[in-house]
């Protein structure tokens, strides 16, 4: 019944320097395919974000491609794109990635344009008015024009978080997007986009040697800055459960979203692991404690999910941080017998164990989606520039389905018992929709 | 300030295609093992026809097709195929039936083994298809709440008017009325081999992951019925198509354009017009209305293709405000590529990105496992590739200025506008005849 199959790992290999100036180099190296990716990462995110500028972390994003020392506006898309490859940006809690996927050739070229902007962009008045329209249309599209915009992202933080850095909209409001000035956007790339606070990671097929090279001759002159200090941006756990609801009126079925902090995933590593599996265990597939439970056998949801990290990132973030639950419910669905079995089962969870052969499924089901997102250059570059920036080992993206493969049932266990209705921060979602 | 050059390109070496086999095995199906050991795991895609299948019947056995198996629960498939690393999905589009999923590499024969119970012992038990069928029913109207999907909607049945692909979303009460009885009988007749490709990509040695295919899947027979649609009828430009959501702080605008089918001697000269109207960000439309006017934030264009016919897809969420005068860029730059021919440095920019992101595409087991699959669907093998550069690398300005002057004419669109109709259908009047549509 419990056949183990063996859990395997990649081998990626891993080279890490520091230039003169701060900035922090991973290179992993891969030939089984002609492409490289490319990935910058600034240590500041949303949480970063000052009292009245509510967005700005994500709006500077957008004005990181505007142009920069060497390069007008519209020039970085163009050469990126021009040279076979694609580009994006992300802004998440506690950092700031800029990426592209390239044809190998290109590497040079990504390089330069990627330390063009690291030494400054180029931020005038006109693109910034320009990309606040950009931003609410972005808005309008992902929250305010579509139902269930924003949850539980954006909605869950401000029930669970008491400080302004954790419970606030990351997206922003058009009030405080409006207000954004230059002057604001040159005083954040100041203080954050030093390269002391930012790591470069390169993966795919290249020369270790060439590569090296490259990255000295176009890195090397970036001014060095040192890195600010990073508030630590922990509050106290919850005293008491806490609860809110909205109606959503283009929503035409009801929803609910539950969080419960989970340790440091840097500083308590050990601790906070089982949580990633367990939020697998309670949700991933069918054969998973609540979608067996809730949707096969009460049909009380039509889905659940659950994972960490209010952007799903469980890798990549900081302390404070959430495993969530979210579930959609049929119509009159009801958003309080739902908490209630949660509940249940996460008591039988904590009081009777797993059942034989639960763990090692699901371990082996993490480790085929580790892997699979590690094929890719930026499954590769990405997580590696973060997991240096934030831990300093890059090369953890190997051992991470080893990691998984180690968690024992007694943590699980442990873990659920942790999940109790009075540490639970809960937001429903009401339908305002005429079905 | 420095001034710094931007580096040159290393031309890229020869397109190396992954190492294949392909065999059609015992019973009928076509299997295609491709290797790519960078990971060790094997990708799975299986496309069945299902053309001319009724719609709300198979929108639902696609959504039950893992409830159960003679001697298996939902419960035990997601369970055994956990055990293994694995998982499956199914979707549906109005060509085919198509099961998706992955497992360790080491886990290939057992994800092929319960593959072969769903598809040879399918039971679908009544109770878990009740359970599926309310689900489904949910989520339809999930989707009926999104503006994509509604303007989606409303343009495919401009475009296709009585055609098969005109609905390709079932109802909700029609989704009620299905009963097991019918998905048992559905599944027998058409989840059938025969014109079936099963696609496996991964850290496999391609003979053996075929033996093992066979192994598992021999046993899967059975004549295929034919599902084959009529061609697509040709778009019938009219009144701009305005539908109402009072409310809705933007417009979604769509348009649908002829388009050529992949085997086309022109289609790589007219997949290279599009990219240098609005099929990428650096493209003229992208620029134009999101970082010149910042009326949108995702416009983008594309090609889709169905066995049936192609076409050429345009579509972007504009504030309403500005949904008039997205409405006049997009008319002026679909006119100005039908009417005069790209830049040199535009097109070589759109060859590049076009050449580069197929590369892209290939470089992981997925992205080959899709390419694969989807280039079967249309009779068609990964060497396609190397046909399909050649066209990209020597397509000529004046064959891009032909195809486009042919394919992207404004006057050959068909336009659709879903929006808060009392403010967006002055503005649109302004520029071309609207007539609403029904509510």
């Amino acid at each position: 019944m419990a056949r183990r199959i063996k859990i395997p790992a990649t081998k990626y290999p891993v080279e890490r320097f520091t230039l003169d100036n701060g900035l922090r180099v991973v290179l992993t190296p891969d030939r089984s395919a002609p492409v490289v990716g490319v990935a910058v990462v600034y240590d500041v995110g949303i949480r970063s974000e000052p009292e009245g500028r509510t967005g700005f972390a994500h709006l500077f994003e957008h004005l990181m491609f505007q142009g920069s020392e060497n390069l007008e506006k519209l020039a970085h898309f163009r050469h990126v794109q021009g040279a076979g490859g694609t580009f994006n940006g992300s802004t998440h809690l506690d950092y700031t990635d800029y990426f592209e996927a390239l044809p190998a050739g290109a590497l040079e070229r990504a390089l330069f344009l990627e330390a063009d902007r690291m030494r400054g962009p180029r931020l005038t008045e006109e693109n910034l008015l320009n990309q606040i329209d950009v931003v609410k249309e972005e808005i309008r599209v992902n929250v305010m024009n579509r139902p269930y915009g924003g949850f539980p992202w954006l909605k869950l933080p401000p029930v669970m978080f008491r400080t302004f850095a954790n419970a606030h909209d990351g997206y922003g409001s058009f009030g405080d997007l409006d207000s954004a000035t230059v002057d604001d956007a040159q005083n954040f790339f100041d203080r954050y986009y030093a390269c002391g606070n930012a790591t470069l990671a390169v993966a795919g097929d290249f020369d270790v040697a060439t590569a090296t090279e490259m990255i000295r001759r176009h890195f090397g002159d970036v001014p060095a800055r040192p890195a600010p200090e990073r508030p630590d941006f922990d509050e106290p756990d919850l005293d008491g459960e806490r609860r809110d609801t909205y109606t959503d009126r283009l929503a035409p079925l009801p929803g609910v979203a539950s969080a419960w902090r989970v340790p440091d995933p840097i500083s308590s590593f050990q601790d906070y692991l089982p949580f990633v599996v367990l939020a697998e265990v309670l949700t991933d597939g069918d054969a998973s404690r609540l979608v067996e439970r809730l949707v096969q056998r009460d049909r009380t949801v039509t889905s659940i999910g659950g994972y960490i990290g209010f952007m799903g990132d469980e890798f990549q973030v900081r302390n404070p941080t959430a495993l969530l639950l979210q579930a959609h419910m049929p119509p009159g669905g009801d958003a309080e017998k739902v908490l209630r079995t949660v509940d249940e089962e996460l008591d039988r969870l904590a009081a009777d164990g797993l059942r034989p052969g639960e763990l090692e499924r699901t371990q082996a089901r993490i480790a085929t989606h580790l892997l699979r997102d590690t094929d890719a250059v930026l499954g590769r570059a990405l997580p590696m520039a973060v997991l240096e920036l934030q831990r300093g080992r890059p090369e953890m993206l190997n051992e991470l389905p080893k990691l998984v493969g180690e968690v024992t049932e007694a943590q699980i266990v442990a873990a659920a018992a942790t999940l109790r209705p009075e540490r639970r921060a809960t937001v429903e979602v009401l339908p305002g929709a005429t079905a | 300030m420095s001034t710094k050059s931007l580096p040159d390109l290393i031309p890229d070496a020869k397109l190396k295609l992954p190492r294949e086999a392909e065999r059609t095995i015992a019973g009928g199906l076509t299997v295609i093992a491709i290797r790519r050991p960078a990971v060790p795991l094997v990708e799975l895609r299986l496309r069945v026809p299902f053309g001319k299948t009724p719609l709300p019947r198979a929108t639902l056995l696609s959504q039950a097709l893992f409830t159960g198996t003679g001697t298996m629960t939902s419960v035990d498939i997601a369970a055994e195929l956990q055990t293994v690393g694995g998982g499956l999905s199914a979707g549906l589009d109005p060509d085919k039936l198509l099961i998706s999923g992955n497992s360790l590499a080491s886990g290939l024969d057992r994800m092929l083994e319960i593959l072969a119970a769903v598809l040879t012992d399918p039971a679908y038990p009544n109770d878990e298809v009740g359970t599926e069928r309310d689900r489904l029913i949910d989520h339809i109207q999930v989707a009926q709440s999104q503006p994509a999907h509604l303007a989606r909607t409303a343009l495919l049945k401009r475009v296709y008017g009585k055609h098969p692909y005109a609905i390709q979303t079932p109802e909700p009460e029609q989704v009620r009325a299905v009963r097991p009885a019918q998905l048992r009988a559905l599944h027998a007749d058409r989840v059938r081999p025969e014109g079936a490709v099963l696609v496996l990509v991964g850290d496999i040695n391609p003979e053996k992951a075929i033996d093992a295919a066979e192994k598992a899947l021999g046993s899967w027979t059975g004549p295929a019925k034919d599902g084959r649609i009529p061609p697509a009828p040709p778009l019938e430009p009219g009144p701009l198509l305005l539908v109402d959501r009072p409310g809705s702080v933007q417009s979604s605008l769509r348009m649908a354009l002829p388009a050529l089918e992949r085997t086309d001697p022109d289609y790589a000269a007219l997949q290279l017009a599009n990219l240098v109207f609005g099929g990428y960000f650096s493209s003229r439309w992208v620029e134009n209305i999101r970082e010149d006017k910042g009326y949108t934030y995702g416009p983008h264009t594309g090609i889709e293709h169905f066995a049936a016919g192609s076409t050429l897809m345009v579509a972007a969420e504009v504030a309403t405000e500005v949904t008039g005068p997205s409405l006049l860029e997009t008319l002026y730059e679909l006119g100005r590529i039908a009417s005069l021919p790209p830049g040199e440095e535009e097109l070589e920019q759109a060859r590049r990105y076009a050449l580069g992101t197929l590369r892209l595409g290939m470089s992981t087991q997925a992205g080959l496992a899709g390419l694969a699959s989807m280039y079967a669907g249309f009779g068609l093998r990964l060497d396609h590739l190397r046909e399909y550069t050649a066209a990209l690398s020597s397509a000529t300005r004046e064959q891009v200025a032909e195809v486009a002057s042919r394919f992207l004419a404004p006057a050959k669109a068909v336009t659709v506008v879903l929006g808060d109709a009392e403010k967006v259908q002055g503005p649109l009047s302004a520029l071309t005849a609207v007539e609403r549509g029904a509510e």
